[in-house]
């Protein structure tokens, strides 16, 4: 048996390179050994793509992108369909849980400085994928068709009628319509159910080769590639699979207990996860007292209120995301992670955590004179932790750092 | 730093913190309760279902998950004529409706999704007597609600007894400090209560019928997790022993 599967394996092999691209990427991709539980992220965020693209399949075969027939699909999938409330709570759900792990993802290169040379591409490709994450995340919020659905998506794309000159008009080549409408639900649908999947589907790809071209950061800081044995195996490596497949596996199931849970028994998580204003069916005459959108995107909204300008609410919202990109070139350490950096960084991220949350906060909430400030004061914290970070990153920089792991 | 301890101050303080204007009274939601879902459907088919629809609930489906025959249920809970596997809808145009009571009754079908059980709880316990109003009351949660209180019949009507504050200006205002029945239905207080949260509950199952399933699922779900998460752990822990 074990002869012919060799046989059946080499036949493949002559013609299409399975067992090499099985060993770089698998068998033999040297991973460091001391990765902690903060490096789950990166497959938990593959995991869930592979929910949202299999769950969102089977929505689609039941879903009507039609404005007359949209809302009551949904509740015919949460109704008739066999298991469809599960399929859609597996995707609703989906949706922030996606956030969450790449936002945990994102932090953990922020704290390791797996951005650095030579991870600038990998982080770059990271931040595309963010940056289609958010798009793909705003298409399919319309899809619903509910209330909230409808006016986050008038607020979201009206902000792009604040550019000078081209944005009114950009802003109705996006809709296609002068508010959003049939037309613009049908072109958001296209969007989310096959053009950004797939460019989202090639980043991934890219993000993964271009890591395994460099190898892995660790909680160290470590250059595993540094010191190698004789065969060119880092001595602080080990194959990823079976060591990591076998490790990521305690994650995969640890995050779905949670997964389960909160798709079991608070499918709507409090209305951050599904709004309740979004049960209601669209009513383009009737503007909601308050229109937020998904926590996900609150950190940013909260920048664009904070600015009194609307034009330029919308650069600074812009440029909060954008100054993410520079990062491996803002960063100035010689030290990478954070285990073996100054107080002046430790405290620098911890701000930068706060702000983050605490505009993700006020995002949610209505417009309050108190709200305002503190909108303001983290967005300050927020660009001053990125544009001072060439001047404060390098300072009181622990002098000794390991070259390997479990050195003392 | 004295501009953050009070801006702190304030958000502490802040509408944002406290519950907004009415307090809330809170139902009891219970879906594995059937006798009070039979009563709560009941209540919905004979005081809602004239003007609201509930057109994503079908009587089948009701019939099924609340353990009633369909044959009860045609008997007792359809009036209008429809077929068992319908949805609950009323024959009553929108235009006509608009022109009647100033709006559309909404479909219900979500409404406890939207508002929440509490909210409609209240809701329901809100009506008082006000001449102004085109039908002669009024509704503490929902000032100017377009909608008779067609369940005064059970409850009674009841009064408004005001109590005068002093708003930021200075000024004194009157505002609804509670309310009490001054004619008295075919319900005591208490039995009332009882039939809004049978009705409640009603409408929270209706809302989302699956959440009866997925409860009843979910835990078996998290009890196989946990057990894959075990057997991982160990499987982790054997492959990497000689790991140090």
């Amino acid at each position: 048996m074990s002869g012919m599967l060799k046989n059946a394996l080499g036949w493949i092999d002559d013609r299409f390179p399975l067992s090499k691209v099985w060993n770089e990427h698998l068998a033999e991709y040297y991973a460091p050994k001391n990765f902690n539980w903060m490096y789950y992220f990166g497959s938990l965020a593959m995991l869930v793509l592979v929910n949202q693209i299999i769950t969102g399949i089977f929505l689609t075969i039941n879903y009507k992108p039609d404005a007359k027939l949209a809302f009551d699909s949904v509740e015919y999938i949460m109704r008739d369909v066999e298991w469809g409330w599960l399929i859609r709570y597996m995707h609703s759900t989906g949706a922030s849980a996606f956030f969450i792990v790449v936002y945990l993802h994102m932090f953990r290169g922020l704290v390791y400085g797996s951005f650095r040379k030579p991870r600038e591409l990998v982080w770059i490709f990271g931040m595309i994928i963010y940056v289609a994450l958010m798009a793909e995340a705003f298409m399919g919020y319309l899809l619903p068709w509910g209330q909230m659905s409808y006016w986050g998506a008038q607020v979201i794309v009206s902000l792009f009628g604040a550019i000078p000159y081209v944005g009114e008009d950009l802003a109705l080549w996006l809709r296609g319509d002068y508010v959003i409408s049939d037309a613009t639900l049908n072109r958001f649908f296209a969007f989310h159910v096959i053009a950004i999947p797939l460019v989202l589907v090639i980043l991934v790809f890219m993000h993964i080769v271009a890591l395994h071209a460099v190898g892995s950061n660790n909680p160290e800081g470590i250059e595993i590639k540094k010191y190698k044995d004789k065969n060119g195996v880092p001595l602080d490596g080990i194959p990823f699979h079976p060591y990591y497949s076998v490790k990521d596996l305690v994650g995969v199931a640890v995050f779905l207990f949670v997964f389960a849970l909160i798709i079991f028994y608070m499918p709507e998580m409090g209305g951050y996860f599904l709004e309740h204003a979004n049960f209601v069916p669209a009513d383009p005459l009737k503007t909601p007292e308050h229109i937020a959108p998904v926590w996900y995107f609150t950190p940013f909204y909260a920048v664009l209120r904070a600015v009194p300008d609307k034009f330029l609410g919308v650069v600074a919202m812009a440029g909060a995301i954008i100054v993410l990109f520079l990062l491996p070139w803002l960063d100035r350490g010689v030290n990478k992670s954070i285990r073996y950096r100054g107080p002046v960084f430790k405290t620098a991220i911890v701000a930068f955590v706060i702000s983050f949350v605490g505009l993700g906060y006020f995002g949610m909430q209505p417009v309050t004179p108190v709200g305002t400030f503190f909108s303001r004061f983290f967005s300050v914290i927020y660009f001053a932790f990125f544009l001072l970070m060439p001047f404060y990153s390098n300072i009181g920089q622990d002098k000794y750092v390991p070259e390997r792991v479990g050195e003392k | 730093m004295k501009q953050l301890i009070l801006c702190v101050f304030l958000l502490l303080s802040s509408p944002a913190f406290a519950a907004s204007g009415h307090e809330l009274e809170s139902a009891t939601i219970d879906l594995g309760n059937k006798a009070s879902l039979q009563r709560g459907a009941k209540y919905f088919v004979n005081y809602c279902l004239s003007c609201h629809s509930a057109k994503q609930l079908r009587y089948s489906r009701m019939a099924e998950d609340l353990d009633i025959s369909p044959e009860l249920v045609e008997l007792n809970l359809m009036f209008t004529g429809e077929k068992i596997f319908d949805g609950m809808t009323i024959s009553m145009r929108p235009k006509d409706a608009e022109k009647w009571f100033g709006v559309n009754p909404p479909d219900l079908s979500l409404i406890a999704r939207s508002r929440g059980p509490d909210w409609l709880y209240t809701y329901l316990k809100s009506f008082y007597v006000d001449e102004s109003r085109p039908f002669g009351v009024n509704n503490s949660l929902f000032p100017e609600v377009g909608m008779p209180h067609v369940l005064a019949d059970l409850q009674g009507l009841q009064r408004a007894v005001y109590k005068e504050v002093e708003t930021e200006d200075g000024s004194v205002r009157k505002v609804i400090d509670k309310l009490e029945i001054s004619e008295p239905g075919r319900m005591t207080e208490r039995e009332y209560d009882q039939a809004m949260n049978d009705l409640v509950n009603f409408m929270t199952y209706m809302g989302e019928p699956a959440k009866m399933e997925r409860q009843k699922l979910g835990w078996k779900v998290l009890l196989f997790i946990l057990v894959m998460i075990g057997v991982f752990y160990l499987l982790k822990k054997d492959y990497w022993k000689d790991i140090h």
